[in-house]
């Protein structure tokens, strides 16, 4: 019995979200387009992008706790996976700028024209149809996540080594869309979006389709990653998180099983990031920021890692209390995150989530044994998920 | 000696693609290792360390600290791959050629010193991680628990004594339930040599007892390796010792003959060799 509830047996917090987000989408949708302005009902086109930006952070916390959560990988450049995608719908948009940009060229972005360019580089080419840039919204971060997990899994890079390298991958990711000869725009990215899909972008109801549109792909994607967690595939995840040799020893190869979940992890990180673009209607480098990795991870924690819901309610509270917060006082947003993060890590180590649970005493994803090893000092350390057992070190 | 581990090392690559199933083990022999070499940063944890086991026996480990025994264990398993020598599963597969997950698959089972199960699993859910088949991934995202799963499952938890609490979180087993646990992880691996670290560690009084009679009971259907400090449950369990030091085979034989060999007593500051 408890043992089921470990892995997602247990979904009522799971349905109480997906159920308020349905809800939400519902509530926000009429609000905006069907009450009139002059009502108190209703709901500002700033609360439609708002919620919607939030749905789209929760959806890349999701995908962070199932690698984190549940498979015990702790990526800081999660980020990067987000941005790409970013980026891909970024591309799709700019062209369907067309002549409308500046400069009125129908086959060149405005910053390319602004550059003296006078063809598209070979890699543009495509996004102009909307299933091509799709397709490259989920190709490019699995491609890229494929291939950084393989170097990493392969070699058995894991805990903090894992995350300093995915931070550097971020970072350098950062630095090369920066430039100008990279041909996305440099500094100032991609933007003045006109349309999506023949809808101009700054209509209300284009603004609640795009809204309900992340909504629904964060159903979806919480829906993948249950799934996911809770096949046996799930269990072996949870196995690694644990007990890495002992899954090793049992005959798993698990870096192939990392890689899988790394892989998936990205893509719905890669579909966060598109839906977030044409909402707040712009992409730069800035998204490959160290520093927006990190929050996203903090938005899991805060949430409550291993449980997949958490992370969406981290995602909601942590960015809503730093929107009112930036607006009264923007300085302190940095130390409140930072006492946040503390606070939590201090304790709620389990989380937001633990605060709705409390009469499940114990949660399952992390039961503690009740009597440690009497001999072994060590286990108490090793029964934390990022620290390898003692016998790692070993010579 | 070199010419003849250069014919042993082309002759493994032929038959390299070997399953579990098609050990040669006609002359009753279930590993050899031969002349095998380890070293950390020059310091030779194993040093040409020559060990053979018969298929189906019993067999105990023991030596003091830093003697190789975790090291040898690492190199059966395919954790380690030493610098020189030849390691043998039977007469025709060459484990210094595998990947370790493939050895754990149904040849080499190794329980840890320290009772390592999958604490956020349920007790049946560990076993049934560890039962024999595919590992491959896309497998584990489909599959579903058969009937046939459930009752190897539930022979494996008779056979070590936890089917009562199959349902449990294995998180909260007692120290001694996670160690026949884990044994159990290994039974539904269905290896055919366990190696096992230290079983006893921390045990009480009765779970020694229980724990003799499990590994005396699964010996002669598979192979099994004991390493252990307690002379008592040593004693208790084997016909036969083998004693390592500095990273070699000391002494081996009765354990009474072990104890009575004037170089295992110096090794072990001229006492009988007892940890506790």
């Amino acid at each position: 019995m408890f043992s089921r509830k470990s892995l997602g047996g247990n979904d009522t917090g799971g349905l109480i979200v997906m159920l308020f987000i349905a809800l939400m989408l519902v509530w926000v949708s009429v609000g905006n387009l069907a009450v009139h302005e002059s009502s108190p009902w209703h709901v500002s086109t700033y609360t439609v992008t708002l919620l919607g930006k939030f749905l789209c952070y929760a959806l890349l916390a999701v995908s962070i706790d199932l690698i984190w959560g549940y498979a015990g990988i702790l990526s800081l450049g999660h980020g990067a996976f987000f941005a790409l995608g970013g980026y891909g719908m970024g591309m799709y948009l700019m062209r369907q700028i067309g002549d409308h940009g500046q400069y009125g060229n129908p086959n060149l972005p405005d910053f390319m024209v602004f550059l003296n360019w006078h063809e598209l580089p070979w890699y543009w080419h495509g996004f102009e149809h909307f299933w091509f840039a799709a397709l490259m919204i989920l190709l490019v971060p699995g491609l890229l996540a494929g291939l950084f997990g393989w170097l990493a899994f392969r070699s058995k890079v894991s805990g903090v080594y894992f995350a300093i390298i995915t931070q550097a991958l971020t970072y350098a990711l950062m630095l090369a869309f920066f430039r100008n000869e990279m041909g996305f725009g440099g500094n100032n990215g991609l933007t003045d979006f006109k349309e999506i899909l023949g809808f101009s972008i700054t209509e209300n109801s284009t603004r609640v389709g795009l809204f309900v549109a992340a909504g629904i792909a964060l159903i979806l994607g919480y829906l993948i990653a249950r799934t996911i967690v809770r096949s046996r595939f799930g269990r072996v995840l949870v196995a690694i998180r644990d007990a890495e040799p002992r899954t090793r020893a049992a005959g798993y190869p698990v870096a192939q099983y990392k890689l899988v979940v790394f892989v998936i992890s990205a893509m719905l990180a890669g579909v966060a990031g598109a839906l977030y673009v044409p909402q707040v209607g712009i992409i730069n480098p800035g998204e490959f920021s160290p520093l927006s990795s990190i929050e996203a991870v903090a938005w899991v924690a805060t949430g409550g890692r291993g449980s997949l819901f958490g992370p969406i309610i981290g995602a909601f509270a942590v960015n809503y209390s730093k929107t009112e917060l930036t607006t009264i006082a923007p300085d302190l947003w940095p130390f409140v995150l930072g006492g946040l993060f503390i606070l939590v890590t201090v304790f709620l180590p389990k989380g937001l989530i633990s605060l709705l649970a409390l009469r499940k005493k114990r949660s399952m994803t992390e039961a503690a044994p009740p009597n440690e090893t009497p001999r072994d000092p060590g286990s108490k350390i090793a029964n934390q998920h990022n620290a390898p057992p003692p016998q790692e070190y070993l010579p | 000696m070199i010419d003849a581990y250069e014919e042993s090392a082309g002759m493994g690559e032929r038959i390299n693609q070997l399953k579990p199933g098609q050990a040669d083990i006609s002359h009753g022999t279930i590993l050899y290792l031969e002349d095998v070499t380890l070293s950390f940063d020059g310091f030779k944890a194993l040093n040409g360390l020559n060990l053979t086991l018969d298929d189906g026996e019993l067999r105990c480990i023991i030596g003091p600290n830093g003697a190789g025994k975790s090291t040898m264990m690492d190199v059966i398993t395919g954790r380690r791959k030493p610098q020189q020598g030849r390691v043998f599963f039977g007469q025709n597969i060459d484990l210094l050629k595998l990947p370790e997950h493939e050895i754990a698959n149904g040849m080499v089972g190794r329980k840890f010193q320290r009772p390592t199960v999958f604490e956020a699993l349920g007790v049946a859910e560990n076993i049934e991680l560890t039962l024999t088949g595919s590992r491959s991934p896309w497998r584990m995202l489909k599959v579903r628990s058969t009937t046939t799963e459930r009752d190897r499952i539930d022979e494996v938890l008779t056979t070590i004594g936890l089917i009562g609490l199959r349902d449990r979180p294995a998180g909260v087993l007692s120290h001694g339930q996670k160690q026949w646990l884990e044994i159990g992880m290994l039974l539904a691996q269905n290896p055919r040599i366990l190696l096992v670290d230290e079983p006893v560690a921390g045990m009480t009084g009765e779970e020694v007892v229980r724990t003799a009679e499990l590994l005396v009971s699964l010996a002669g259907t598979r192979t099994v390796v004991v390493v252990e400090h307690d002379m008592a449950f040593v004693r208790k369990i084997a016909n036969k010792v083998t004693v390592l030091h500095q990273g070699s085979v000391l002494a081996e034989g009765s354990l009474t003959s072990v104890q009575n060999n004037p170089k295992v007593i110096e090794v072990y500051l001229g006492e009988t060799p007892c940890s506790n």
